[in-house]
């Protein structure tokens, strides 16, 4: 006949090495949710903090960022930006960010794009003042609510992501965020935003942003830890939000921050 | 190296870094096509559901064209996406907290009830088409394809009797009923795209999806009316109907013996009172905007009454409400004045599409810059074609296109004598 006929004790003995065997990959295949995977701290949720009184314009943060995070160096757009305001003593408020105030503020004049760069006179001007501009990685995020694939995501420790695999670039997310922190990549063709260097912060490191900047204007940290020095700022310091009037709750804090700021 | 929409876009004052005008022409386009689409199904079931007899040789019309409208309403948004070939991911993997991914599901929803209308409406034309082509003894090569198409369009139905056509009519009263709500989401959906951006003051307002739905059934009434009036001119004046040019066709009554424009003209009835209720509705948007007066207002007065004052009083209300309606209005209202009154409704229409999307994107989320749209007519790339002029005149051809294929199996007007 050819093969021999199984007695019972070797077909048990078959099943108990088919049954081990096969446990060992079915154990490999745990099911986890995606939460768990993409944040497997849950006690972590990230925050940045804005000091407004610290900037000087130099705009280090914004070509760190390019750098760090490959959008184009002469690409007009950017992923963190500075802001000028210059409130004169006319009772108008005039303000710029020449290329995201990548080279800084190098020129006292104004850039008032196509009408083209404005004088001011020193001793018109009441005060000035520089903001700095980033994602504000929305608690309610308008810009994952609109998503119509789910390409853009927030995770659990808090950062709003772009999956660049999946994003079809319909660019409604750009039309939903209030502070215009979106752009499409040059490049890459999707949408595009600050993720708080996401790859840098998840491996104990500060994001390029933070430090660049020379005179600590710029801080992250981790809201859910009360001995983080920046959720103590935020904790016990008087802090504002941009724009709350849109209901995002917006996870970047500012110290000083004036109410030209738009 | 150049970013998507700096190409368009002119900035003015303060203008945050990353802000330029993404959604461009294509975007005014669609909402501009799913409105013809809307309106023309609502034109048409106002004959089959509330039988108004008037309407009954346009309703038929009006149905057909509505389908040939219907994929195009996708392509503008086909040509608008970074990656168009992704787009089928918002049928495949909706995520439906957003607007935009209803559109699969309305869209698809929207286009088997027309598709089922037709064929209930064309079943007994199948039948017979495909029962003379088979009678046939000496059929070519392409009365073979016809035959199979036809046999295969009657899905096997091939009863014809008195009984079996009331049922089809039934069927078409009640699809038609189905459709009207369903096409006003389609495009009331459109409107909500727009309306439920809350990082955008001009268009965020729960008045958006109504207003669309009016100025949509608006536009679409107009365009059957214009393209029915040409086709049935056109066709008399080839059949020999009328010798002379188009000085006799001037005066209303020679060209109201041709057969199609007397429902034309009775149709711009509806025309009338679907535009008194999408401009009161535009007014009272503009008027509660200005009387609340909250912290967006600013910048968008200086953008309604200064910016962009020609294109939304003089354009959009002017040439394109005002000046048809008067038209209209006037007695011994004539067939030229018929149709120069859609084209205007048409423009008007296509206006408010442009001053709802780049109007809205005109000025800046910090409420102290502006931005100005140029759009691309000699394209350098395809970026330039499909966001351009030549994107446009893409998605305003195809449907003619697709009419005029359809109209060969599903044939609105009556065969011509002696054929």
């Amino acid at each position: 006949m050819g093969f021999d006929v199984m007695d019972r004790r070797e077909f048990i003995r078959s099943t108990a090495i088919f049954i081990a065997g096969a446990s060992v990959p079915a154990a490999a295949l745990e099911v986890m949710s995606a939460k768990e995977l993409f944040a497997a701290r849950p006690d972590i949720h990230w925050v940045f903090l804005v000091d407004t009184t610290k900037c000087v314009g130099c705009g280090f943060c914004v070509k760190a960022c390019k750098l760090e995070n490959g959008i184009p160096y002469d690409a007009n757009v950017t992923r963190t930006w500075v802001e000028r305001y210059v409130l004169t003593k006319d009772g108008k408020v005039r303000a710029d960010t020449p290329k995201g105030a990548r080279d800084g503020f190098i020129t006292k004049q104004i850039d008032e794009n196509a009408e083209g760069m404005k004088d001011i006179k020193d001793e018109d001007i009441d005060k000035a003042f520089f903001v700095p501009k980033l994602c504000n990685q929305c608690d309610n995020p308008p810009c994952v609510q609109v998503c119509p694939v789910g390409a853009t995501y927030k995770t659990a420790d808090g950062v709003v992501l772009v999956d660049r695999t999946w994003c079809i670039g319909c660019g409604y997310c750009i039309m939903g965020c209030p502070y215009g922190v979106r752009f499409f990549h040059p490049v890459e063709h999707v949408a595009d935003k600050c993720t708080f260097c996401y790859h840098r912060i998840t491996k104990g490191r500060k994001t390029a942003c933070v430090e660049a900047c020379p005179f600590g204007a710029r801080d992250i940290g981790n809201i859910k830890d009360p001995n983080d020095p920046v959720a103590k700022v935020i904790m016990t310091q008087r802090v504002g939000v941009l724009k709350d009037e849109y209901g995002t709750k917006p996870q970047a804090f500012y110290i000083g921050l004036s109410k030209e700021v738009r | 190296m150049p970013v998507h929409g700096e190409i368009w876009t002119v900035k003015e004052l303060f203008v945050l870094p990353n802000e330029y005008i993404y959604w461009a022409i294509q975007i005014v386009m669609y909402p501009f096509m799913t409105g013809l689409v809307a309106g023309a199904f609502v034109l048409s079931s106002l004959y089959h559901v509330f039988g108004v007899k008037a309407l009954k040789d346009i309703a038929r019309f009006a149905l057909v064209f509505s389908m040939s409208l219907l994929p195009v309403a996708m392509m503008p948004l086909q040509l608008h996406l970074m990656q168009p070939l992704r787009g089928i991911e918002v049928m495949m993997t909706p995520h439906f907290t957003s607007a935009i991914a209803a559109f699969g599901i309305v869209f698809m929803t929207y286009a088997s009830i027309v598709a089922s209308e037709l064929w209930f409406v064309y079943r007994e034309h199948f039948v017979t088409t495909a029962r003379a082509l088979s009678a046939k003894s000496d059929r070519s090569a392409l009365d073979g394809m016809r035959l199979m198409l036809f046999r295969a369009l009657t899905l096997g139905a091939y009863d014809v009797s008195e009984a079996a056509l009331a049922k089809d009519h039934k069927a078409v009263t009640i699809l038609a009923g189905i459709g009207i709500p369903v096409a006003c989401f389609l495009h009331g959906y459109a409107g909500f795209i727009f309306g439920s951006v809350k990082a955008n003051a001009l268009w965020m307002t729960p008045l958006m999806p109504v207003i669309f739905i009016m100025s949509a059934i608006v536009s679409g009434i107009a365009l059957c009316i214009l393209v029915y009036i040409t086709i049935s001119v056109y066709r008399h004046r080839t059949a020999g109907g009328v010798s002379g040019g188009s000085r006799e066709c001037s005066t209303a009554k020679e060209v109201l013996c041709v057969p199609g424009t007397m429902a034309a003209m009775d149709a711009t009835r509806y025309l009338r009172i679907f535009m008194i209720f999408a401009i009161t509705l535009e007014l009272l948007d503009i008027i509660f905007r200005g009387y609340t007066a909250v912290k967006s207002w600013d910048i968008l007065r200086q953008v309604i009454y200064g910016k962009d004052f020609y294109n939304i009083f003089i354009f959009q209300y002017g040439v394109g409400n005002l000046l048809p309606f008067i038209l209209l209005m006037l007695p011994g209202l004539t067939v030229r004045r018929t149709v120069v009154a859609a084209v205007l409704v048409l423009f008007g229409v296509f206006m408010m599409r442009w001053n709802v999307v780049i109007g809205g994107q005109s000025f800046s989320l910090t409420f102290s810059g502006f931005m100005h749209y140029h759009m691309p007519v000699v394209p350098s790339d395809l970026e330039t074609f499909r966001e351009g002029l030549g994107g446009v005149m893409l998605v305003a051809v195809t449907p003619f296109v697709i009419f005029h294929f359809l109209n060969k199996v599903m044939p609105v007007f009556p065969a011509r004598e002696g054929r």
